[in-house]
């Protein structure tokens, strides 16, 4: 069914769609119309959750750890400052391998308090041990919310995921989607079967004192699972194509194949560079996109062009781009853009004209220094 | 019940790692005996996290989520959540924290919980200081004791966290200690079978912490109620009443000179004539107030 809603409102909806059974979250702009629509799906009766109204993000967090531990599906979602306060309990869902799932409105970090979209809250979330994944348009935000829980909780994964998308350009606006029937989610998303519990009848004991070998052990599982991530998140996203008509991978291509240069992106800035690569192949510039579907497990197997311009809606202070820099060990020429921090606005002007600086060999914080 | 009718079973195992004298494993065995295996025991950093032996390894014989040091009251919102929606009611989520971990840095999260009305246990055992990391104050510390981070002495008196629990209005509030047994016994089991948030503190003086010999762990306990300095209550749906020794005390039987159980602690050792005024006449107040009330 199309329906014409905002980002908020459609993560909520899927987040309904995949039927956990606790939800723990706590309101913070630009996310809380999802709390908000929860509690109105679970007062209403057409949810049928425990809804937690925790006192703060790093309770969410923790509950929703708990109840996943105790056998269930769980969801959270949060954004900036509520993030970053779970920073602790993220690791914790991470080394404790719980498919918990959450969205993430992506806002910048105070002070001063600025509610616009940057992405630093979640990249800073990035050795957490999470999947993470990005939406750049709401139709994402749906599609990636149920294949996160599927991936998630596959048992050769058992690993949390997150699905961040751009505070207002995305959480606030309105944008016409295709919604599957709750018969075809089900038959897509299988009831959640959990990798150990908390069981009166077999008691273990989990998360004691641990000395440095084991420790080790569990760190090298995850990281194999990570990288397994790439092949089920690649397989997920075929088998979603083939229900519903749109494939996913870990990234999207979009005219790559003769480009001269290729712009790497993601969530709402790389919907505004399609734009961008359409309107530079209108003049006869051959120009590509890369938009990143995932950051964790990271796609470096597809990233495989020469001249590929970065851009960062983010900052690792005295590094560079994030993104950039994790492109760093691959051996390609590439261009490093700094855009849109604190939600400047960047429009598919601003990324054609950066097109036009990579080819005079030029890179660097966009627009203020630029060399 | 006498302590000799207690149920045979066990759940804390041998080969736990708690030091010799050690009032956790005296208070959680007797706990145990009142919750049964139908637990789940949720427990933040602590020496209870420390003490349950090495991984894969476990001395403890119910499931156990050890969880970060702030946020054992919203582990424990999670597990009871997840418990009803699994129809599984019959299983009681208990935390099991120390005084740090309640009184002050997982303050907010108990809070929350009980205000939230969550379907729980919550025991905080009360050494009246950090001992996982090596005997630092915390806000249950009283006055005058010396610990790593106090050297001269702490210069506060302790919170009441009982007080500020009781303020939240939920079905059972009560103090129980290990030398008296069966009266912490009792307390858990009414505790058990009673639904919504419940909150049991169990004082609990540490032979390292409070520099004493390891031999006189209960009987630290015991003089601490005789002289008033730990009172044992028990608060049912509103209703207020002390128990046990502490209760003797009330209706008239002379509480001890405090000087008995300060003097047997190394902590106190640096105590002056004006300390110990202090001491008796914040001790006085207290008593005063559960008299009038
Ligand atoms: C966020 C955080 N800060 C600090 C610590 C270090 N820490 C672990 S246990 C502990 C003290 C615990 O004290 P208490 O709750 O009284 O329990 P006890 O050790 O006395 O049993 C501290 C400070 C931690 N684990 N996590
Ligand atoms: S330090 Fe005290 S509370 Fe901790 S294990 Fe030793 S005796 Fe028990």
């Amino acid at each position: 069914m199309i329906v014409i809603d905002t980002g908020n409102n459609i993560a909520a909806l899927a987040a309904k769609m995949a039927r956990p059974k606790v939800i723990a979250a706590y309101p913070i702009t630009p996310q809380t119309k999802v709390v908000e629509r929860i509690a109105e799906f679970v007062e209403k009766g057409e949810l049928d959750t425990e809804y937690i109204h925790v006192e703060s993000e790093h309770s969410a967090m923790t509950a929703c750890i708990a109840a996943s531990a105790t056998g269930v599906r769980t969801f959270t979602a949060t954004a900036s400052h509520g993030l970053l306060l779970m920073h602790e309990m993220l690791h914790w869902a991470g080394l404790s391998r719980l498919p918990v799932v959450m969205v993430n409105v992506n806002r910048s970090i105070g002070p001063g308090w600025n509610i616009w979209s940057d992405l630093n809250d979640s990249l800073s979330q990035r050795d957490t041990g999470w999947i993470q994944f990005y939406a750049s348009s709401n139709q994402e935000i749906f599609d990636n919310v149920i294949q996160a829980y599927k991936i998630a909780e596959n048992e050769e994964i058992f690993l949390p995921a997150m699905v961040s998308y751009d505070g207002f350009i995305l959480s606030h606006t309105s944008m016409p989607l295709d919604v599957p029937d709750q018969s075809k989610i089900d038959a897509f998303l299988p009831a959640f079967k959990p990798g150990w519990t908390l069981d009166v009848e077999h008691p273990i004991t989990h998360g004691n004192i641990v000395s440095p070998k084991p420790y080790m052990d569990i760190r090298y599982s995850m990281e194999k699972a990570m990288k397994k991530a790439q092949k089920i998140i690649q397989e997920v996203g075929e088998e979603w194509g083939k229900k519903f008509g749109r494939p996913y991978g870990l990234v999207q291509e979009y005219r790559c194949d003769d480009a001269d240069y290729v712009f790497v992106t993601m969530a709402a800035l790389a919907a505004e560079a399609k734009v961008a690569v359409d309107n530079l192949r209108d003049k006869g510039e051959k120009a590509g996109l890369i938009n990143l579907r995932t950051v964790r497990p990271f796609p470096y197997s597809q990233l495989k062009y020469d001249n590929m311009i970065v851009i960062d809606r983010d900052i690792s202070p005295g590094l560079g781009g994030i993104i950039y820099h994790e492109m760093k060990k691959l051996n390609y020429t590439m261009y490093s853009f700094i855009a849109g921090i604190g939600g400047v606005d960047v429009s598919y002007k601003d990324i054609e004209r950066m097109y036009q600086l990579a080819q005079d060999d030029k890179e660097g914080w966009y627009p203020l220094e630029v060399k | 019940m006498a302590i000799k009718d207690l149920p045979r079973d066990e759940y804390l195992l041998k080969g736990h790692a708690a030091c010799p004298g050690c009032p956790i494993t005296v208070a959680l065995r007797i706990a145990l005996k009142a919750l049964g295996n139908k637990t789940i025991l949720v427990i933040p950093a602590c020496c209870s996290s420390v003490i349950q032996a090495l991984y894969p390894k476990s001395g403890f014989n119910v499931p156990i989520l050890n969880i970060a040091f702030e946020a054992a009251a919203a582990g424990a919102s999670g597990v009871s959540a997840a418990l009803k929606k699994l129809d599984k009611t019959d299983i009681t989520p208990v935390v099991w924290a120390g005084d740090g971990g309640s009184y002050d840095i997982g303050i907010q999260a108990l809070s929350g919980a009980l205000e939230r009305g969550t379907n729980f246990i919550y025991i905080c055992y009360n050494n009246q200081m950090y001992s996982n990391t090596g005997i630092q104050r915390s806000g249950a510390t009283p006055y005058g004791a010396w610990t790593t981070t106090t050297w001269t002495g702490k210069k506060e008196h302790q919170k009441e966290l009982g007080e500020i629990v009781r303020a939240h209005h939920i079905p059972y509030v009560a103090t129980a200690t290990i030398s008296y047994p069966e009266d912490l016994y009792a307390k858990v089991l009414k505790a058990k079978n009673m639904k919504g948030p419940r909150y049991i503190e169990i004082f609990a003086p540490c032979p390292p912490g409070w520099r004493f010999d390891m031999s006189k762990t209960i009987e630290m306990a015991r003089l601490a109620v005789e002289t008033g300095a730990w009172i044992l209550y028990e608060e049912i749906d509103g209703q207020f009443a002390f128990t046990s020794y502490s209760k003797k005390i009330l209706e008239g039987r002379d509480r001890k000179p405090i000087e008995e159980w300060l003097q047997l602690q190394g902590r106190f050792r640096h105590l002056t004539e004006d300390d110990m005024k202090k001491i008796n006449s914040h001790l006085d107040e207290k008593w005063n107030q559960y008299k009038k009330s």
